[in-house]
């Protein structure tokens, strides 16, 4: 080992925009939250962001290249705690998803650390490969590594953490040389997919009936506004009545009355939107648009291709959380259950984002040295 | 590489967002406010009807409406069996209701119990926490006098049809209520207010969360006018239940002081919803209590006419004054047998002998008249009757008048496709044949007749603006033979009206005796049944320039004129300068109004008991209620 890194190595940029985000996040749960039964929400935000910068930092300080070697062992974990999951896990809102941490005794969400998990064992697998170009049986490789722990996830079922890990896998092949041909043949392959998706008789096989639903719903908002196109529509509503300026903080009445679905969490920025308008969009986007920007510098200035594999995991991951939740909050992709990244409450969400930053931190505090 | 696809996917979210925000941010302001606000309707009460004196003839009574809130169908759903149990509708009903309204907009609640009784006002009291789609609203009823009481002047309202809906720009929504006959129609502009709106907080579980500021119903204005209770009062006790129908005139500036019509109906049964079996009942009622006859029903005036054949005469000198016939109870004109009606009088000559035009009008003999008529042709005849209004509508301001009709050359032309018979002239010269008039031309007629020519528009308002007045140059001298003649009639011992007379006050008029079948009924059926008479009367006084003119109707009476009309405009004089008297004589004045109503029966002969009219100061403490909404 050599010499530990200083602070002033650290991103304070990249801190500044979560920080700011953070803010947004946390002023506008409590805009939803205050005077309901889910008051005092915020606070319990509060605490997870200070526990997810606590970990961020820690984990900053362990060399990436020793977790990095760890990525069997921790793969392995992950597939248990998954099927741990399944076996013992806590059900909410009719899913699988949470198991309960024996000394703290609070609810983690699994998915969301094998997230963490999964961007370093294909960091680890692509920075592997070396040749220019990647092999079809590098492609079946990774593709097998994910798609394990997928179907699992998909088991729970939880199909937006299950969506996230494919933007990972692809941008990580992507960077590693995928040759055009597979990329073309993935690429159909997702498109029939996602057709198959949208097909009734085909996704009558494949899909579960409350998936369809969100599938149909997403398709007519219209016709059953109180049924679950009610969702979408209400975060429409809220989002176009905000305006270019915005109803005011605590004044959105979409927001305070309840019409919008889980305004604190999945559709924190609908809430945002229409008390603070357009104006307010703005800043927040611009925010994640300067985050995953601030990210891609710090891959490019990755000492090695497992840190920049491990940094670009990280903002197609991010990156694939801010368009999925806002194309669902304008109404532009069907209820899929992504938050939105340090905006929407939620610990195991918030903790996430941290851990994963910890380890961009981690990736660029090493850039210099060797 | 990968920067560029983070700008791109910004910007492309970025763009969704204008869409929302700034393209169509009006359109989902509108929703948003839709989904927040609930609206439930402030209904205006409707203005108030007052007779001359003040009194209250149609007010407003509290009453409650049960609304159903639409915009959650889920929820309607899960309450409609309550809903139906709890207020006593059936289901099949309710369902109809839905459907019936499904092409309404959600948010805009609907009325699907009218009048909620005491025990539905509890039963949604306590549960308004568990039923959250029913809600009250306070509405005022029309509340008419009872018995009928001058219900075809009045009207009545009913729910709104379609049409009505489409032409009231937005105004009117459907259960709502409109004038639909008689005042309430008339004048349901001004009667009816606007309804305000009570808007209401409520969060997306449909609870009620705060107020916002209630958008105030504006009452509608209250119309005073010219009917006299007292008079309304004598007129329908002394018509009593004999079909017909009175009207009394103030013929100096065309107020109606008085508008009876009989077989009647009760406009409270229609003033929360008339049902469609009830109203196929009123439809096809043979005697037609739908008919406001005053001024709808179409009769031949029998002998009143004779009035515009004397004064025909009169004007033109043909033939001359001095004109006298002899009347043996018949006369043969064109091969056939005229009679006179004394022919068949029960008792008394068979015969007038030889009259004069003043005697003629005091007898009513046909057989002077026959003569006249034929002498003056058709021609003058049909224009002085059009000139006195017969054929034409009065212009009263009251729906559904009917024109009678003046017969002339090219109107059997026109109408029949035939020439005019010469023979025709005969039967129209004594108000028989194709002449019909309404009850109100009549006394339009009279009244301007004795006025010297001058008739104004009758109207239902008092200080109506714009009263009509038409002049028809009549000389003095004409005017002093007629109502001379029409004096007579009462106050000579030969009048047809000799038992009406009434000391000390000019009480003149004329009778009629009419066949009660019109000119084209008369010749389908006029041979296979024997009809009974209407019996006309036409009264006014002071003998020139009259104060009132009063003329009824008695339809099917099978009497004469002066003995079944007759009385009834006998009490309504008698009533006018009874009341007349007392006012002069500082009992009260039309400025100090009186304090208590007059309810005492002038003539009784018919008793309805009535419910006490209230004035209007005691009225308006019991009507303040419904119109307390604002006030609160």
């Amino acid at each position: 080992m050599k010499d530990a890194p200083g602070t002033r190595d650290y991103d304070w940029w990249l801190l500044a925009i979560l920080a700011t985000i953070c803010a947004l996040g946390v002023i506008e749960i409590y805009s939803a939250t205050h005077g309901s039964s889910l008051a005092g929400m915020h606070w319990k935000q509060v605490r997870w962001i200070a526990i997810g910068v606590v970990l961020m930092f820690a984990l900053s300080r362990l060399d990436y290249h020793l977790i990095l070697d760890q990525a069997p062992l921790l793969y392995l974990l992950s597939l248990a705690a998954l099927i741990a999951v399944l076996a013992v896990g806590h059900t909410h809102f009719g899913a699988k998803r949470w198991i309960q941490i024996p000394a703290v005794g609070e609810l983690i969400q699994v998915s969301e650390l094998v997230k963490l998990v999964i961007i370093i064992v294909l960091a680890r697998f692509f920075a592997e490969v070396r040749t220019d170009e990647l092999e079809l049986r590098d492609v079946i490789k990774a593709g097998l590594l994910v798609g394990v722990p997928l179907v699992l996830i998909l088991k729970q079922p939880d199909l937006g953490t299950a969506l996230v890990l494919m933007p990972m896998v692809a941008v990580g092949a992507f960077l590693a040389g995928l040759k055009w041909q597979h990329a073309a043949v993935f690429s159909l392959a997702g498109i029939l997919l996602v057709g198959a998706v949208f097909y009734p008789p085909v996704s009558r096989h494949i899909l579960k009936p409350y998936q369809r639903e969100r599938i149909t719903s997403f398709l007519h908002p219209e016709e059953d506004a109180k049924g679950s196109g009610y969702q979408l529509l209400q975060s429409r509503i809220a989002v176009g009545s905000g305006g270019f300026w915005g109803k005011g903080f605590g004044n959105g009445t979409q927001n305070q009355l309840g019409y919008i679905p889980v305004r604190y969490s999945d559709f924190i920025m609908s809430a945002w939107a229409e008390e603070q308008g357009f104006k307010g969009v703005l800043l927040a986007l611009g925010l994640y648009m300067a985050l995953l920007l601030r990210l891609v510098q710090n891959a490019q200035r990755a000492k090695d291709r497992a840190g920049m594999f491990l940094v670009m995991g990280v903002a197609a991951a991010l990156g694939f959380h801010v368009l999925v939740n806002v194309a669902m909050v304008i109404g532009a992709m069907p209820v899929t259950g992504i938050p939105l990244p340090l905006m929407s409450y939620g610990g195991s969400a918030t903790l996430f984002v941290f851990l994963a930053i910890g380890l961009v931190m981690n990736v660029r505090l090493r850039r210099f040295v060797n | 590489m990968a920067s560029y696809v983070i700008v791109g996917m910004i910007a492309v979210l970025l763009l969704g967002f204008w869409k929302l925000q700034v393209i169509d941010s009006d359109k989902y302001a509108t929703l948003a406010e839709r989904n927040r606000v609930r609206e439930i309707p402030v209904i205006a009460p409707r203005g108030r009807m007052l007779d001359r004196d003040g009194r209250v003839l149609v007010d407003n009574r509290p009453s409650f409406s049960v609304l159903l809130l639409r915009e959650d169908m889920t929820q309607v759903e899960k309450h409609l069996a309550a809903i139906s149990d709890g207020l006593g509708i059936p289901m099949a009903d309710l369902r109809d209701q839905l459907n019936s309204t499904k092409n309404l907009a959600k948010f805009q609640p609907i009325v699907i119990k009218s009048d909620a009784s005491p025990a539905d006002i509890a039963f949604i009291e306590s549960h308004k926490s568990d039923i959250p789609v029913l809600e009250m609203i306070s509405v005022s009823r029309r509340r008419y006098l009872p018995g009928g009481f001058l219900s075809h002047a009045v009207g009545y309202v009913g729910e709104v049809s379609e049409q009505q809906i489409d032409a009231s720009n937005g105004r009117l929504r459907p259960g709502d209520f409109a004038g639909k006959f008689g005042l309430e129609q008339q004048y349901n502009d001004v009667l009816q207010g606007t309804d305000g709106k009570r808007r209401v907080i409520v969060n997306s579980v449909g609870k009620e969360v705060s107020h916002l500021p209630t958008q105030e119903a504006i009452p509608g204005k209250q119309i005073q006018l010219s009917i006299d209770y007292d008079l309304q009062q004598v007129a329908e006790q002394s018509l009593g239940d004999r079909p017909g129908a009175v009207v009394a005139l103030d013929p100096r500036n065309g107020e109606v002081l008085a508008m009876a019509s009989h077989p009647t109906l009760d406009p409270n049964d229609f003033a929360v919803r008339v049902s469609t079996e009830n109203w196929k009942k009123l439809n096809e009622d043979p005697h037609k209590p739908l008919l406001n006859r005053a001024i709808q029903a179409q009769l031949a005036p029998g002998s009143v006419f004779k009035i515009v054949t004397a004064t025909a005469m009169l004007e033109d000198h043909v033939p001359s004054q001095s004109f006298t016939t002899f009347c043996p109870g018949y006369a043969s004109f064109f091969g056939r047998q005229y009679h006179c009606w004394v022919y068949y009088a029960k008792k008394g000559p068979k015969s007038h002998g030889v009259t004069n035009l003043h005697e003629a009008i005091l007898q009513s003999c046909d057989v002077f008249f026959y003569n006249v008529g034929l002498r003056l042709g058709i021609d003058r005849l049909a224009y002085y009757g059009s000139h006195f209004g017969i054929g034409h509508k009065t212009g009263i301001d009251l729906p559904g008048e009917e024109t009678g009709l003046m017969p002339s050359p090219e109107w059997v032309e026109r109408a029949l496709h035939r020439k005019w018979y010469q023979g025709e002239v005969i039967s129209v010269a004594t108000g028989q044949g194709a002449v019909t008039t309404t009850p109100l031309q009549l006394a339009r007629m009279i009244g301007g007749i004795a006025s010297g020519g001058v008739f104004m528009q009758p109207h239902m308002l008092k200080d109506a603006p714009n009263v009509k007045e038409e002049r028809f140059p009549i000389s003095e001298h004409t005017i002093e033979e007629i109502t001379d003649a029409m004096y007579g009639v009462v106050n000579e011992p030969h009048g047809t009206g000799g038992q009406l007379k009434l000391t000390g006050i000019e009480f003149s008029g004329k009778s009629g005796t009419a066949q009660v079948i019109g000119y084209d009924t008369r010749a389908r059926v006029g041979k296979q049944k024997k009809f009974e008479d209407n019996a006309w009367f036409v009264g006014y006084a002071p003998r020139r320039n009259p104060e009132i003119v009063v003329s009824v109707l008695v339809q099917e009476s099978g009497k004469h004129g002066g003995e079944a009309a007759g009385p009834v405009v006998r009490d309504v004089i008698k009533a006018y300068y009874d009341k007349k008297n007392k006012k002069t004589q500082g009992q009260y004045t039309a400025e100090t109004k009186p304090p208590a109503p007059q309810t005492k029966p002038i003539s009784a002969k018919v008793t309805v008991p009535r419910a006490a009219l209230k004035s209007e100061d005691t009225a308006s403490a019991a009507i303040a209620r419904p119109v307390s909404e604002r006030e609160r």
